[in-house]
């Protein structure tokens, strides 16, 4: 027998508007209550003193009885005949709008209550504004004490109006407004007789309207990568299917880095190989071709790729008491993706209680605020429009590792990926730190140092991680044979001693380059193991991290390529002391990274290398 | 090519658990899974299986109170060679050859110091940064009030008045110097989801939860204050047909839980699971 799922409410509205109250009696008219609960409250009221509350049902621990206020989202489920609900009992004290977020964020669809008596309020407000920048579409909204407003048709309609007119402002539509008295059972489970004039359903009935929310599968494929796990001899790219569908044989793209491989095969343990995925699965896919892949990336169809951006306009919402400000780092979180983020510019503020915007120039956005800002990012965003894939188009600001606020994007331009410049400004006093470049560059300085026989594809190699690392924001160069021979080192020959001097310049000067933040590759072939001893010493004087790279290939697979003809020369006689011909190669004993071109594709060795490489170059934590 | 499966409540359950098994993995370099060889606990061993492909790729620990089920022992060992399980026991001895145990004490105190305190040392040993619990929010109200990714502070106390905020798949995912942080991949799921899973993905689990001889238990802990109860389920299906019936609580066998108004309440404020 299949289960269905359980559509999942939330109950939102002003404090004391009858959400709890609501809830109670939603149970008990459902029969969902554990047995002997309303006697075990009705006892605790009578020693108390009190009168009878549906809404102390809920109230589980006693903190809660206490303050008689909701402190958290709760869960409770009852059935209606046609279907399972799950409720979560959001608060509508102010204090616990993060509890709201949390429990809303999880909702299909939402009950908003206003009392009669009391009409809209400013948390019948702000929590609609929430829904709405949730993602909330379906909502229900309860005129409840309605038996404190005389049962008014007129009351109801006055209150149905004004609110109708404030949702419409926020691009919301109430499914239906039903008058309600919760604490007498007035329409919420059986219509009411002291309501005649009502022709709409019961909040009951209405709750059965609703429909489930759907996966999405219709939209165009995100598959959010959260691991690459190497467990044993597959290499499987772990992640959730955000929206859209995947199958194997698919070419897939992924962004940022814009490197496309094919689905192989959809790995799943213990159950039966999939040939297809969609919205929601968590799964786990091998590719073809081993493309450097890492969490964050973005894997998409080629027809369809989300947008990459350094730059980004977004709504966003803050909800703790610190406010957010310009010139400060933030973490910017967007499904598996982290970079770090500070604002350029607020453009415009808005009060989420009545929607009264104000474009005065300011500094920083307070609690409870919502502002359109523009934010620039250290490294790139994939990224797409809320308005067509939601998913891909929130995330959240992350401070000193807290949730602060949430965000959605507009704006983005679908064919524009080009990367605007940083306008970051720093003032630093006295001698810079290794620590404050990394700070600032987000990587660690370091000689990537490559070794290996003429045609090995050390400069092809070399220039293709360049891009890589240049792509993500990095700082990087490559010395090679070609702007080193000509310039630094022209006074200089192939004669033993003159190629000693070679390296122990290209060392230096790569040395140099590492200390300032740059990761500097070094692509000669460095053939004594003497000599790329020398250059690490020379960096790790520096404090600079080494990396050896032994690009390696068998002699004749690089004398068949022979790009330059210098084999040939070599074999004829005229170079002389050519390595791999009539001069040794010493192959590295303990390189950090090994890539085999002879096997690999140069895509598949820079894989190989990013994989080596990235955790090195990781700023030190400073985490407490 | 197989057309588009459809999923099912368990299937979105068992993706959003395997989602947040594999957050934990990549947010926390050092992690532990408590196992209690209960059913809910056999479900994480499993999903943890389907998250990482075959492998629980970190240690799960036992926190043995001495006062365990022979046969819940048994299961343990041949589990633990079943999953390839990088398994840590941990027994309280101090507090054993102070004389703490139910013989003398309060089920309250016990637990605390068996289970709470064992969990506190073990923690201390290790510099754990994060635990993967099966806690659902159905099994006790105080449990209802749980995020998927829940800090405890060096004391291990809940903070349950300021948790994080937790929307759109993003987590509290640091901790600091002492702290830890709980991960509750079932927090979503309820009793019989966990039944209905086990039942699906035929995951082995010890065969007390039963009935033999008109009794059966529906919640393991420690044998002195764990009670069966009247039944005559003796398949999966007759259990999800029971508990489709009870108005009962899951952990009414449980006397620690009952041993004084808000007892569990207060074991959990001191860290307990």
């Amino acid at each position: 027998m299949q289960e269905e799922q359980p559509l999942k409410i939330v109950f939102v509205g002003h404090v004391d508007h009858g959400k709890s109250t609501l809830i109670g009696r939603i149970l008990h008219d459902t029969d969902s209550l554990p047995e002997g609960k309303i006697d075990m409250v009705k006892k605790a009221c009578a020693a108390e003193g009190m009168e009878f509350e549906f809404a102390f049902v809920l109230d589980a621990l006693l903190e809660e009885q206490k303050q008689n206020v909701t402190i958290d989202t709760t869960e409770i489920r009852f059935k209606t005949k046609p279907r399972k609900y799950i409720i979560i009992d959001a608060p509508g004290h102010k204090e616990f709008l993060k509890n709201m977020i949390t429990g809303a964020s999880r909702a299909d669809a939402a009950v908003l209550v206003i009392a009669a008596n009391e009409g809209v309020r400013e948390q019948s407000r702000r929590h609609a504004y929430l829904l709405s920048m949730l993602g909330i579409k379906q909502l229900i909204v309860v005129i409840n004490k309605m038996d404190l407003a005389d049962f008014s048709e007129k009351k109801f309609e006055e209150i149905e109006s004004e609110y109708r007119k404030f949702l419409a402002e926020l691009g919301l539509k109430a499914r239906v407004f039903v008058p309600a008295s919760a604490k007498n059972g007035d329409n919420v489970a059986s219509a009411s007789k002291k309501m005649k004039w009502h022709r709409g359903p019961t909040v009951l009935e209405a709750l059965d309207l609703l429909e489930a929310q759907k996966r999405d599968v219709d939209l165009p494929l995100r598959f959010c990568v959260q691991d690459v796990y190497r467990f044993d001899d597959r290499r499987i790219i772990a992640g959730r299917i955000e929206t859209g569908k995947l199958r194997v044989g698919d070419e897939l793209v992924f962004s940022p880095a814009n490197k496309a491989s094919k689905v192989q095969s959809i790995e799943e343990w213990g159950g039966n190989a999939h040939s297809e995925a969609i919205a929601g699965d968590s799964i786990g896919i091998t590719l073809t071709e081993q493309i450097f892949v890492e969490r964050g990336y973005v894997a998409s169809h080629q027809t369809d790729t989300p947008i990459e951006a350094n730059r980004v306009h977004a709504d966003v919402f803050w909800i703790v008491r610190e406010p957010m400000r310009a010139g400060h780092l933030y973490d910017l979180r967007l499904a598996t993706q982290e970079v770090k983020c500070e604002i350029v510019s607020i453009d415009e503020v808005m009060d989420s209680s009545t929607l009264e915007a104000t474009k005065d120039k300011r500094e920083q956005l307070e609690r409870n605020e919502v502002g359109r800002l523009t934010l620039q990012t250290r490294s790139p965003l994939v990224i797409d429009n809320h308005d067509r894939i939601p998913k891909l188009g929130r995330f959240v600001i992350v401070d000193d590792d807290r949730i602060c606020g949430g965000g959605t994007i507009f704006g983005g331009v679908y064919t524009d990926r080009t990367v605007a410049k940083s306008k970051n400004i720093f003032w630093v006093e006295g001698k810079i730190t290794a620590e404050a470049r990394a700070a600032r560059t987000g990587h660690r300085g370091a000689v990537v140092w490559f070794t290996g026989l003429s045609g090995a594809g050390k400069s092809t190699i070399a220039q293709a991680l360049e891009r890589e690392l240049f792509a993500r924001g990095m700082q990087t160069y490559v010395l090679d044979g070609d702007n080193i021979r000509h310039g630094l080192n022209s006074n200089l020959g192939f004669s033993p001693e003159d190629r000693v001097e070679n390296i122990r310049r290209v060392s230096e000067v790569a040395k140099l380059m590492a200390d300032s933040g740059v990761v500097a590759i070094t692509a000669f072939i460095s053939p004594y193991r003497m000599d790329r001893r020398r250059a690490r010493e020379i960096a790790l004087e520096g404090n600079a991290e080494f990396v050896e790279v032994f690009v390696d290939a068998p002699l004749e697979v690089c004398e068949a390529r022979d790009p330059k003809n210098l084999y040939k020369k070599a074999r004829a006689g005229e170079i002389r002391e050519f390595t791999g011909i009539d001069a040794p190669y010493e192959p590295p004993e303990d390189a950090e990274i090994i890539v085999h071109t002879d096997r690999q594709t140069v895509n598949e060795s820079v894989a190989t290398i990013l994989e080596g490489l990235l955790p090195r170059l990781e700023p030190e934590e400073s985490n407490a | 090519m197989t057309t588009l499966m459809t999923r099912t409540h368990l299937d979105e359950l068992e993706n959003q658990s395997i989602f947040i098994f594999r957050e934990a993995y990549h947010a926390f370099k050092n992690i532990a899974m408590p196992w209690s060889m209960g059913k809910d606990s056999n479900v994480l061993i499993w999903l943890a299986r389907k998250a990482f492909f075959g492998r629980v790729p970190f240690p799960v620990l036992h926190i043995d109170t001495t006062y365990e089920f022979p046969e819940m022992l048994e299961f343990r060992e041949w589990a633990k060679k079943h999953h390839d399980l990088n398994l840590i026991v941990k027994i309280n001895t101090e507090a054993r050859e102070r004389g703490v145990g139910y013989e003398t004490h309060d089920p309250v105190t016990v637990t605390h110091e068996l289970k709470t305190v064992a969990l506190q040392q073990v923690l201390a040993e290790y510099k754990w940064d994060a635990l993967i619990t099966g806690i659902r929010r159905d099994e006790d109200p105080t449990r209802a009030k749980e995020r998927y990714f829940s800090p405890r502070n060096a004391q291990f106390e809940w903070d349950y008045k300021d948790q994080p905020p937790e929307f759109w798949g993003q987590f509290a995912t640091s901790s600091g110097k002492g702290e830890h942080v709980r991960i509750q991949p079932l927090l979503d799921w309820i009793e019989v989801d966990v039944w209905r899973y086990i039942q699906r993905e035929k995951i082995p689990i010890p065969q007390m939860y039963f009935s033999r001889n008109g009794k059966r238990f529906r919640s393991l802990g420690c044998s002195p204050i764990t009670h069966p109860i009247e039944s005559n389920a003796s398949s999966i299906d007759e259990i999800i047909t029971e508990l489709e019936a009870t108005k009962v609580g899951e952990r009414a066998g449980r006397a620690q839980d009952h041993y004084e108004r808000n007892a569990m309440q207060k074991l959990r404020a001191k860290g307990f699971l």
